[in-house]
């Protein structure tokens, strides 16, 4: 089958893009992601799949973008701390029509624009370099002052991982952002539950992630990061919010969402995939998108 | 005449993981975990803890062996850094990992004050050392050790194979005061059984001997040394190969002994680090500085730049620190 990557439209999001399309959308990423993964053979699509629902919304009706110029003064800024989530921003700027469909087949491959840890001078649409962790919500920061120093209205997001919660430096963000009331700086914390030696609760237990942020002066919301509906409001919110306060979306996903024995896989930073699953990978999201789809 | 398309290549891979080890190379796996777990065994006042990358730098099989003696700080190197020191005066000798790119830039003020300050008694193990990974410079540590060798009582070790590994634990944890030591992990290449070999802390050690070309080299830069310098004998060339595991302080004294025996030698210090900072350059000054001038002295190293992600064999080649590399440019320098 054939997926239309490159909308027509200058603009790839919509702020009233409705949930039957996002979730088109998502499909669509969870799709690309794994094609890129079976290019090397491996890849962190156990991550992709997950954050794939987020990306929808964040890049089909949140972010204000220009997919045919990812450098647009005007756009709002989306931040990837987490370097080895790129293959899923990856899959969704490819779905946004920022990067041609036909570069997945480069994926990870000597000189190619999408090695496996994003970074800012190798892609179009990838703002910063991330891959050391904790540094993007303190660049956020010094974004949202910049922007709003600008004056030009637009927002900065930051997707973080809660591995990304036991850094300091994240605790250091937290509070600036708080103190200077950055009502711009939106940060999606990705609460999947894992990290490379283990489940995050168990490694560096954060107890209730959100009440956390609110200590800190946030305006926090908890959400099913994979429930399409939950997520379309909980960005609204923070978008829309008349409230001084920073914000943050704890989205709560499962690693693998969409293809049901990866779902069900042991789960490690790394989720294996065998060379003979991939297709079958491909095979079950394409049938279980059809039939929530009919 | 049908003109026959090329087979596809095989895309390379920019993984955070990828082997050193050449193919059908003989490895061993994990050598540093079973090392450390072997001489905890030992030594009760051992303990590890991790930034949450156990797994990625041995140290499972620590915990798998001592789990009572493991503790998971999660993905804080600065914290792993004061909790080290805050175990060391507690009388324990904590093991730190992480990879090398988090230790020495996030954390440096932390190792600097907290530890190496006090001269405590914390070892300091790194993955990811130099050029071993082909994900960027968010994780390729190519300078390191020129972060680390301007801090005072630190000792660093840059071990060369899984040999090395092996038998540097040991020599390390007997030494009292903070150690960082670069870490090859995973399938680890074995090479220096082959030789007439131990590991001694701050000792450089003669490999083999040569008339042409001395090899002054620390890390897996001893293993292309070797390599090279049996590639060199098809083109009439003798090179020498001097192991330097112990990058600080320096065996200035063998290393001088070394260039002094035989002047005429062409030297090459060939690190896996920049040629800023590093192995090379402390060479450099201790030779300057002590009057021992070589009839020419080279340095194979990585570039001042910030590296490519791709493939490591491929980056190897680009940065010349490939076996090949090094072969191709000694004869150049020989030649010229
Ligand atoms: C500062 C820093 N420390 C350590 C690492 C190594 N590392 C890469 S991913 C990772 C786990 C981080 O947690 P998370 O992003 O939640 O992992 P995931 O959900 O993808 O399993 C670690 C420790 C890193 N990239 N940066
Ligand atoms: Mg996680």
């Amino acid at each position: 089958m054939s997926l239309s990557a490159s909308p027509s439209t200058p603009t790839a999001s919509d702020t009233n893009m409705p949930l039957a399309e996002l979730s088109r959308r998502a499909y669509h990423i969870r799709r690309h992601a794994l094609k890129m993964g079976q290019v090397q053979g491996q890849g962190y699509v156990g991550q992709a799949l997950g954050i794939a629902d987020v990306l929808a919304v964040a890049y089909f009706r949140a972010l204000n973008l220009r997919p045919a110029e990812p450098e647009w003064e005007g756009r709002d800024r989306f931040l990837l701390s987490i370097g080895h989530y790129a293959i899923a921003l990856y899959a969704a700027l490819i779905e946004a029509g920022v990067i041609p469909l036909e570069e997945l087949e480069t994926y990870g491959s000597d000189d190619s624009r999408l090695p496996m840890s994003g970074m800012a001078s190798y892609t179009p649409g990838m703002e910063i370099s991330g891959g050391s962790l904790g540094q993007g919500l303190g660049i956020a920061v010094g974004m949202g002052l910049g922007l709003k120093r600008k004056g030009t209205g637009q927002f900065v997001y930051n997707l973080l991982s809660d591995g990304e919660l036991g850094e300091g430096s994240t605790w250091e963000a937290a509070a600036s952002a708080a103190h200077w009331k950055l009502d711009n700086l939106i940060a999606v914390v990705d609460f999947n539950n894992q990290q490379a030696d283990g489940p995050s609760t168990q490694v560096l237990g954060m107890g209730d992630i959100a009440a956390k942020f609110e200590a800190f002066g946030w305006h926090a919301q908890f959400v099913d990061g994979n429930d399409m509906e939950a997520l379309v409001a909980a960005f609204d919110t923070a978008r829309e919010l008349d409230d001084p306060r920073p914000r943050v979306i704890v989205a709560q996903t499962l690693m693998g969402q969409g293809v049901p024995f990866l779902e069900t896989r042991e789960k490690t930073h790394f989720i294996r995939v065998d060379e003979d699953e991939w297709d079958k990978a491909i095979e079950v999201l394409d049938t279980g998108f059809a039939a929530a789809a009919a | 005449m049908s003109v026959e398309t090329p087979a596809k290549p095989r895309l390379k891979t920019s993984a955070m993981i990828a082997s050193i080890a050449a193919e059908g190379q003989r490895t061993i796996s994990a050598p540093f975990g079973h090392a450390l777990a072997e001489l905890a065994a030992k030594k009760p006042e051992i303990v590890g803890m991790s930034a949450d990358l156990a797994k990625y730098t041995d140290l499972h099989i620590f915990r798998e062996a001592h789990p009572d003696r493991f503790y998971q700080m999660g993905m804080a190197e600065q914290l792993l850094m004061m909790a080290g020191a805050g175990m060391a005066r507690e009388g324990f000798q904590p093991w730190l990992t992480t990879y090398a790119v988090f230790a020495t830039r996030r954390a440096y003020d932390f190792l600097c004050l907290a530890i190496a300050e006090e001269g405590l008694d914390v070892k300091v193990a790194c993955a990811l050392p130099g050029l071993t990974t082909g994900y960027g410079p968010s994780h390729q540590a190519s300078e390191d050790i020129a972060i680390l060798r301007g801090m005072p009582e630190l000792t660093i070790v840059d071990p060369c194979d899984a040999i090395d590994i092996q038998q540097a634990v040991q020599p390390i944890s007997d030494h009292k005061g903070p150690v960082y030591m670069r870490l090859l992990r995973g399938k680890v290449p074995a090479v220096l059984d082959e030789y007439d070999y131990t590991f001694e802390l701050g000792k450089a050690k003669m490999l083999r001997e040569g008339a042409d070309v001395l090899f002054i080299s620390s890390g897996l830069m001893t293993m292309r040394a070797l390599e090279a310098a049996d590639a060199l004998r098809a083109d009439k060339v003798e090179a020498a190969v001097l192991h330097c595991p112990t990058i600080k302080p320096l065996d200035e004294a063998t290393i001088r002994a070394a260039v002094a025996a035989k002047p005429g030698r062409l030297v090459v210090v060939a690190e896996n680090h920049s040629v800023i900072g590093g192995l090379g350059e402390a060479v450099a000054a201790s030779l300057l500085g002590s009057g021992t001038v070589p009839s020419g002295f080279r340095q194979i190293g990585l570039p001042d730049r910030f590296l490519d992600a791709g493939a490591l064999p491929t980056l190897h080649d680009r940065y010349g620190i490939s076996t090949e590399q090094v072969v191709a440019r000694t004869l150049d320098w020989l030649d010229a």
